[in-house]
């Protein structure tokens, strides 16, 4: 399962350098959303995988103590997929939006000289 | 020391954005509503620091869960100073945005987001947790996402997606980091993670998280290799919001260096060169970009580039006098810089351009005002009275102290060309004529005397916070020495969240 995880991570980090370093917005939108995946994944690898057993357990079971779940790094998940998905709806919104004006998906003509309204 | 009023510069913005959302649409309302709220985040930001220097370093635990395993906010003084100096900054950019932002980007809830914005500064600045810097960091930067792109000129579209891609990059690199960070430590308090880190044995992988974090923070603060996003966007947004993010955004990723490598990595050898190489060079770039530009803002901007190499330097050192530059460069940065933005809204009030080409005779026209801005300038460059003068005094004395020869040439470089742009400006701007073939539109001399004032009277409070600083050098010198000690010696602030250590 580790294993696994691990290779997931890879591929995911891979895959999201290499589409953010790509000249077109949609694949720089695709790009940190696999970066941001890969680090929940990674959290949630380090935070240690342990199978079937409690994250929550009574003060008096504390023999039990090296065999419960660490609670913690599902709390992390979480709060980054919130804060994510709510940058990944902001991020396409924008994007839309630049290109409906600009009437290009390519950054490198995200370029118009100065114009003088503010 | 347990206290539960440290979090009230949080709520009291949150509250102010709040009331905002409730009269959404009455713009006049909520003008007062923020000039209201930002005075009494001041008057709390005051009162927390005096408490801070009585009383040594407030924490609070959120919910009362004991502090390895809660949230925890640590107000010590770097970070009361830190919330002191934003609000009063947070106070002049919301009096200049009543004049100064136009009255649709306020239907658009301009007000709120800009509330919500300082609230993210402020708790970032309070927190003791790692994780939960991590969240107050995403607050700021959806915050300035939205000041950003509110408006939706063309410009100011393409320059956020380049701010949006590399802010959400940054959070990413920093997540990374603290993910690891957790799965070697077990911990995310702070302070309960600089004890930990000393009893890893594998300490090469500590070294490699830290770059993790130096990545994140570094495409924050805009250091060398990383600033590019910054002058491609920073120009775009009303001069208003550009005053927020010129001043304060920047500032806070030097804020997370200073504390993540003071208290959690405590910078090696590597680090530390890494961390001088950077600074020398992001003077460079800076102050050379600062010199081809004949926009304001533009030029700004990187000037912006070029100080925060100043700092960076300061912390690659990592002695206490080198810590004291920095953190006394940070105080007087955040001031003047976004003082800085709000002259060039200014600027653009009175002439309609921020081209120096097309720029001149603001001194013929409004001379107090523009003795009142020389005031700033100067400041900008370090004349010995004035608050840029005095870090500068303890970066050179430290980098001479340790031969940081090429630090000190970078310093010498980087306070020369702001001196050269700085000096350049003022005659194109202020002295020359205006050239003849220009229409100038003026909109400032035509307004009502009050909504001048409003423009006026944030530059002159920034200006005289300045004045005070430097006059009041040996307050704020001891004040810096204390802040300098605490980061080098960090027990004071581990036992202040988790107890006295046996």
């Amino acid at each position: 399962m580790e294993l696994l995880l691990i290779i997931l991570i890879g591929l995911l980090y891979g895959a999201g350098v290499y589409l953010i370093l790509r000249r077109s917005m949609v694949k720089l939108l695709l790009g940190i959303m696999f970066l941001g995946t890969g680090a929940n994944i990674l959290i949630f690898l380090l935070g240690g995988i342990t199978k079937g057993k409690p994250p929550v357990i009574d003060e008096a079971l504390k023999m039990f103590q090296d065999s419960y779940a660490d609670p913690i790094p599902q709390a992390l998940i979480l709060t980054a997929i919130v804060i994510s998905f709510a940058l990944t709806a902001f991020a396409i919104v924008l994007l839309k939006r630049v290109y409906a004006l600009v009437d290009s998906d390519d950054l490198d003509d995200l370029n118009t000289p100065e114009e003088e309204d503010i | 020391m347990i206290d539960n009023h440290i979090l009230g510069p949080v709520f009291i913005h949150l509250f102010t954005a709040i009331l905002q959302l409730i009269a959404w649409r009455k713009t006049v309302t909520q003008r007062y509503i923020s000039g209201i709220g930002s005075f009494l985040g001041v008057l709390v930001a005051i009162r927390l620091l005096s408490k801070v220097q009585d009383q040594g370093i407030l924490t609070m635990n959120a919910s009362n869960w004991e502090s390895p395993f809660g949230i925890v906010f640590v107000a010590d003084l770097l970070s009361s100073t830190l919330v002191l100096i934003t609000s009063l900054a947070g106070l002049a950019v919301s009096l200049f945005s009543s004049t100064g932002i136009n009255r649709q980007r306020m239907l658009y809830g301009y007000f709120p987001i800009f509330h919500f914005l300082v609230m993210g500064l402020n708790g970032a600045f309070l927190t003791g947790d790692i994780f939960n810097l991590y969240v107050w960091f995403e607050v700021i930067i959806i915050s300035s996402f939205v000041l950003m792109t509110l408006g939706g000129r063309k410009t100011q579209l393409e320059g956020a997606v380049k701010y949006m891609a590399l802010n959400i990059l940054a959070s990413t690199f920093f997540l990374t980091g603290i993910g690891i960070l957790y799965g070697i430590t077990g911990s995310l308090n702070m302070a309960d993670l600089s004890q930990k880190i000393k009893l890893v044995n594998n300490q090469f992988l500590i070294g490699i998280t830290s770059m993790f974090f130096l990545l994140g923070f570094g495409i924050k603060s805009a250091v060398f290799p990383l600033y590019y996003w910054l002058p491609s966007s920073y120009h775009t947004p009303p001069s208003a919001v550009a005053a927020t993010f010129g001043g304060l955004l920047t500032k806070v990723g030097i804020y997370a260096m200073l504390r993540v490598f003071s208290l959690i990595f405590i910078p090696d050898e590597f680090t530390r060169n890494l961390l001088m190489i950077l600074a020398v060079l992001t003077i460079v770039t800076g102050s050379l970009g600062a010199l081809i530009k004949l926009n304001i803002r533009r030029l700004f901007s990187y000037l912006i580039v070029c100080h925060i190499g100043f700092m960076i330097g300061g912390i690659g050192m990592f002695t206490k006098v080198a810590l004291m530059g920095t953190v006394f460069y940070l105080f007087h940065d955040i001031l003047v810089k976004t003082n800085m933005f709000l002259i060039a809204g200014l600027i653009r009030q009175m002439r309609g351009t921020m081209d120096m080409k097309s720029l001149g005779g603001i001194y013929a026209q409004y001379p107090k005002i523009s003795l009142l801005i020389a005031l700033v300038l100067f400041s900008l460059v370090g004349i010995p009275p004035l608050s840029g003068f005095w870090p500068k005094v303890f970066l050179f004395k430290e980098a001479f102290n340790i031969s940081e020869y090429a630090f000190v040439a970078a310093l010498v470089l980087g306070s020369f060309v702001t001196l050269f742009v700085i000096a350049r400006m003022w005659s194109e701007v202020f002295w020359k004529d205006v050239p003849s073939d220009v229409n100038i539109e003026d909109k400032y001399n035509p307004m009502p005397l009050a909504r001048r004032i409003l423009l006026v009277m944030p530059i002159a409070l920034l200006a005289i916070a300045t004045v005070f600083i430097g006059i009041n050098a040996e307050v704020v010198v001891k004040l810096v020495d204390q802040i300098a000690s605490q980061l080098v010696d960090t027990s004071s602030y581990v036992e202040a969240v988790l107890g006295k250590q046996n």
